[in-house]
């Protein structure tokens, strides 16, 4: 009796994933538990275990192909015996060694529509499409000039058979970008009719990975539901800069962690969004919800690129227990161990592109949320004091991406006032004054 | 000194460069090819792959008429061997090629000039022949200088007693015994011609196993082959030093992970332990072409070189060491030098040994397939079970072709057997289309042939063979 290997549920509203690496061969034995395969989806990467012992008898999704929740990955077949794989079809044929005749990741286009007659079909590609009853004219194939392989028949073959992806739900956090959104391309429905344009001989042609199709969809997706404008003011980072200076060891001491900017922004951001809880809210159809909890995802990088942990509850945490989380969620992202919990539910979020130097930028929403606060590079300026004279001050621009759709000038820039106040005499925030 | 202009100068008239010249002639470049022998098709066809082909069909005959002749009801009386006859026609195989070749190079107007070319400027080549020099200026110049034989240390080749490749080629008797030192393509080819005629020959190779580089199923079947011929074969053993002497040579040798030296002796050792880029009197360091740790020039994908307007292909970029391969590089590059896209599919060049049986190569080995983990499926069929083979007596070998597990697409395919070499040629095809084995199954094949081994082979993959 054989096992199938069904691609298991991955969290609220991931229906799809891509397979990145088969761990075991057709043929190979497997122990209940060991890791097959491994999928990747916009968030994590996750491992699908053997349910059964045996051996490894068929692999019907290979690495590239994207799958659905529930799909036919493989099977199992009880017992030590290998029985015969099936062929199986893929979406890409397998990897090559460099310079092998492996086709590129992109089909190449379908033979120009001239008045050239189509390139006779091979035979066992008029075999397939005689019993598939399929259009070749349709079938986009990766041959010499555009001419179909076999290979290219078997994947639209499988792809047919697959149903459509349904579309992600907008309620999924994803990572917004820091400095301005890049372009974003439209994510290929599977079997794509249009073969993009053969990579020219000053070109190299890169499959995206499924993250960065995801993040440019939902930036996408951002820019066209919410109104974002973004207001700007600067802050005088002294005081805070003063205060770290003069509690870094006995924080650490006390705490394990170094004191950051992020717990203080963290705090000054509960205490704006407190009194302007527009910026904490969100839209779901015609209704205003506004949350009353203050979970504050902070923007991290990891190799995948950035991802945005979510600190639960901030107003509740101390400056310490911010800091650990965040350096906890850093080191989780930089190892690649952050669950899909981590990262959902956020009601706002904080970026720093100062970090990489950006002095100035306009961050893009994270869905649902109606509000990003964007911290800068640290750098002194010259800058007019009480009694008038220059002196050399730290100086960061803040800048606050907001949803004009439920937060007006008015909140925005009042909420980017309060938390400068706030960065500027941090005494505010333990008084909420 | 002549000076005189040419859109392409090309130095070296073996099949890379004289393929070159004739090609950017047919584009229309005014080309001068410049070969410092005074025959042109270097060492292809003066010292290489036709005077070997030329003594291998020779003995190949030899061979049969001694000994398989009377299987056919064939009888003749003592088989005898006249050397000098065997050698005159090869020679003359050799200067009808090369005469040829340069009627080729005069017909597409090339111009031919004879010694030896050196760039000495940007866009100048000078030919140096005796006293006379040429300077010649090039839009654009190709080095196709091609590859020596690579010497072995400890063992002087005096072209005599211990000879390489080219002295093999014309030995005045046939040796009592011989000592092939390398297992490779020229070593067991040349191995064979003298085994045939009449010599014992022991092939001393350094690796665990002939031919490197092929498929290793293909090599062991081949060795054993080989062996049943009467070639003893001595791998994994290193030789230390060599002494030639009147009348013949004493070899010492010794096990490469270390052990007992111990003396093999011969009357003739051939040395023929690989090749190397020839560059010497290029001037390539004067004017600062790029070579690589192992003598090789360095090129890339469009075969330039570091110096803008020098180009260089063949044997002296390194790759596989062919004729052909340098003839689709030279193509590649006059068509790139016309602004045309030149393009060689180094995925799509087979390697053939002239032994008998041949055996030919293509694409991916097991080997490789395994250890970059791709999934396939073989296919393999048995010359015993073809027919054509039955009716020639030429049973041994096989085909195995070697296909992705998902899209069926030939990676690769490796033949023993009479006519691999012109057998394989048909799975080249197949594989420039990124064809499958199943449409290489599905394409008839004309019987009885030897080719319908590989539709056999073609259908095994599918697990659906017939005629075994």
């Amino acid at each position: 009796m054989a096992t199938e290997i069904k691609v298991p549920t991955l969290g609220e509203s991931v229906v799809e994933a891509t397979v990145t690496k088969w761990f075991k061969a057709v043929g190979d034995a497997v122990a209940v538990d060991e890791p097959l395969v491994e999928l990747e989806t916009d968030k994590v990467t996750v491992e699908v275990n053997a349910q059964a012992a045996g051996t490894l008898s068929e692999i019907v999704a290979a690495e590239g192909a994207d799958v659905e929740v529930g799909a036919l990955l493989g099977t199992i077949a009880d017992g030590a015996a290998a029985a015969a794989p099936k062929p199986a079809a893929k979406e890409k044929p397998a990897p090559a060694p460099p310079a092998a005749p492996a086709p590129d990741p992109a089909p190449e286009p379908a033979p120009q529509p001239q008045p050239a007659a189509t390139p006779a079909l091979s035979p066992a590609v008029r075999k397939i499409v005689r019993e598939h009853g399929l259009d070749a004219a349709q079938i986009p194939g990766t041959g010499k000039d555009g001419r179909l392989t076999k290979g290219d028949v078997l994947a639209f073959v499988k792809s047919r058979a697959a149903p459509p992806a349904a579309p992600e739900p907008p309620a999924a956090p994803g990572p917004p970008a820091a400095p301005a959104a890049p372009p974003a391309a439209a994510a290929p429905a599977p079997g794509a009719q249009f073969p993009p344009r053969p990579a020219g001989p000053r070109e190299e042609r890169v499959r995206m990975t499924r993250l960065r199709r995801r993040v440019a969809e939902r930036l996408k997706e951002a820019q066209n539901t919410a109104a974002i404008l973004t207001t700007f003011n600067e802050v005088d980072m002294t005081v805070v800069m003063e205060m770290r200076a003069r509690y870094r060891d006995a924080f650490e001491k006390k705490h394990g962690v170094r004191v950051g900017f992020m717990s203080f922004f963290v705090k000054a951001c509960v205490v704006a969004l407190r009194e302007f809880p527009a910026v904490n809210g969100e839209i779901d159809g015609d209704d205003i919800v506004y949350k009353n909890h203050y979970d504050i995802g902070v923007a991290v990088g990891s190799a995948q690129g950035l991802v945005v942990p979510v600190v639960r509850d901030a107003d509740a945490l101390s400056f310490a227990d911010i800091e650990k989380s965040i350096a906890d969620f850093g080191r989780r992202a930089r190892d690649g161990k952050l669950a899909l919990d981590d990262l959902q539910g956020g009601t706002f979020t904080i970026t720093n592109g100062g970090v990489f130097g950006s002095l100035l930028s306009t961050p893009i929403l994270n869905p649902p949320q109606s509000g990003i606060l964007g911290m800068h590079k640290i750098q002194k300026r010259p800058m007019v004091t009480a009694d008038d004279s220059i002196a050399a001050r730290p100086m960061m621009y803040l800048a606050l991406s907001y949803d004009h759709r439920i937060v007006d000038g008015r909140e925005a820039v009042s909420f980017l006032v309060r938390v400068k106040e706030c960065i500027e005499d941090p005494q505010r925030i333990m008084l909420d004054a | 000194m002549t000076d005189t202009t040419f859109d392409l100068v090309v130095i070296g008239g073996g099949p890379g460069g004289y393929v070159a010249a004739i090609r950017a002639a047919q584009l229309g470049m005014t080309v001068a090819c410049v070969e410092k022998d005074a025959t042109v098709g270097g060492t292809c066809l003066n010292v290489g792959c036709i005077p070997s082909k030329a003594l291998l069909q020779s003995s190949h005959h030899f061979e049969e008429a001694a000994h398989t002749f009377a299987a056919h009801g064939v009888k003749t009386g003592a088989v005898t061997l006249d050397l000098g006859t065997m050698m005159t026609r090869k020679t003359q195989v050799v200067a009808d090629l090369t005469k040829g070749v340069a009627f080729l190079l005069k017909k597409n107007k090339v111009t031919r000039l004879v010694g030896v070319g050196a760039i000495t400027a940007a866009g100048q080549v000078t030919v140096t022949e005796g006293r006379k020099k040429h300077v010649l200026k090039a839009g654009s110049i190709v080095i196709a200088t091609g590859s020596d034989v690579a010497p072995l240390q400890g063992v002087d080749i005096d072209e005599k007693r211990i000879v390489s490749s080219t002295g093999a080629l014309s030995l005045k008797s046939v040796p009592k015994t011989m000592v092939v030192v390398g297992a490779g393509i020229i070593g067991l080819e040349l191995g064979s011609v003298w085994r045939r005629l009449g010599a014992r020959v022991t092939v001393v190779e350094f690796l665990d196993r002939i031919l490197p580089g092929m498929d290793g199923e293909a090599c062991r079947q081949m060795q054993r082959i080989l062996a049943k011929q009467g070639i003893e074969f001595r791998l994994s053993t290193k030789v230390t030093g060599a002494r030639a002497s009147k009348t013949g040579v004493t070899l010492s040798v010794e096990p490469v992970e270390g052990g007992k030296s111990e003396t093999l002796k011969a009357e003739v050792v051939l040395v023929s332990v690989g090749r190397r880029p020839r560059t010497q009197g290029l001037g390539l360091a004067g004017i600062g072409v790029e070579t690589d740790a192992h003598g090789f020039v360095k090129v890339d994908s469009g075969f330039r070189t570091n110096v803008p307007g020098v180009f260089a292909i063949g044997d002296v970029i390194g790759g596989a060491m062919l004729a052909h391969k340098a003839e689709e590089e030279g193509v590649a590059v006059a068509e790139i030098l016309a602004g045309q896209a030149g393009h060689v599919n180094y995925e799509a060049i087979p390697g053939v040994v002239y032994t008998w049986p041949e055996v030919a190569s293509l694409g991916r080995t097991e080997e490789q397939l395994k250890d970059t983990g791709v999934q396939y499926r073989v296919g393999k069929f048995p010359f015993t079970a073809n027919s054509r083979a039955r009716c020639n007596a030429d049973t041994d070998g096989f085909v195995k072709i070697l296909a992705d597990a998902g899209t069926d697409r030939v990676l690769g395919v490796h033949i023993v057997g009479a006519q691999a070499g012109d057998v394989i040629q048909e799975a080249v095809i197949a594989m420039e289309f990124g064809g499958s084995a199943e449409d290489i199954a599905r394409s008839s094949h004309g019987h009885p042939g030897m080719s319908e081994a590989i539709k056999e082979a073609a259908m095994a993959v599918g697990g659906r063979a017939i005629h075994i």
